[in-house]
């Protein structure tokens, strides 16, 4: 496995159990209240800051072993990731415009910050998602 | 994705060429292995430099390397 695949692996899986655990901790604290009440600041920025260290922790730890001509990105690693990129950016503008519409019809502050989080969180796994269908069922730039 | 209709020689060619490995081409065109076993399958066409330089290491002209149907075939 080519290890910039390796590496959209890493990200999917990392950010799927960030958020499932995230919206987890979300839903047991409200516990039958209404879930604007839920204090979900803190748990959100661990989420994040949690997932961002276990993404490179675990690049690091695949890199160990591995020889440098494998891995840096080549122009196939590139093109794929650009591809993955530009996909996954459309959920990071969707998530923005949703946070910014919302802002403005001046809803609670915990679906403002939860709807950006989503977009990062489904960005991040449609771009990791993009990338993988490349590496495994081809990409053709001809 | 819709598959390439560009066939290509490279692994007949690379065991006419002193049984070259995977590893040695990637090393000589700057790829890494994964990506030649990419292109031998048939699941990325490299880029035209790339081409070329496939061509080029294993001595023979770009035509040799990769193939496209006629289109009456």
């Amino acid at each position: 496995m080519a290890h910039q695949e390796k590496r959209a692996w890493i990200m999917l899986v990392v950010t799927v159990v960030a958020y499932t655990a995230y919206v987890a901790v979300v839903l047991t604290r409200a516990h039958g209240a209404p879930i604007t009440e839920v204090a979900y600041a803190a748990a959100l920025i661990a989420s994040i800051v949690l997932a961002i260290a276990a993404n490179v922790l675990l690049d690091i730890v695949t890199s160990i072993g591995t020889p440098r001509s494998e891995y840096q990105a080549d122009a196939r690693d590139k093109e794929i990731a650009r591809i993955g990129d530009l996909t996954g950016q459309s959920f990071l503008v969707i998530g923005a415009l949703a946070g910014m519409g919302l802002a403005m019809l001046e809803a609670d502050s915990f679906w403002v910050a939860n709807v950006i989080y989503l977009g990062f969180v489904l960005s991040a796994v449609l771009g990791s998602a993009t990338k993988i269908a490349g590496y495994r069922g081809g990409f053709q730039t001809w | 994705m819709k598959p390439t209709r560009v066939t290509n020689s490279i692994r007949t060619l690379r065991f006419a060429h002193g049984e070259m490995t995977q590893a040695d081409l990637a090393e000589r065109i700057g790829v890494t292995r994964q990506t030649v076993i990419a292109i031998e399958q048939g699941k990325y066409s490299p880029s035209l430099e790339v081409a070329f330089q496939i061509a080029r290491v294993l001595g023979v002209p770009l035509d040799d390397v990769f193939q496209y149907p006629d289109p009456s075939e």
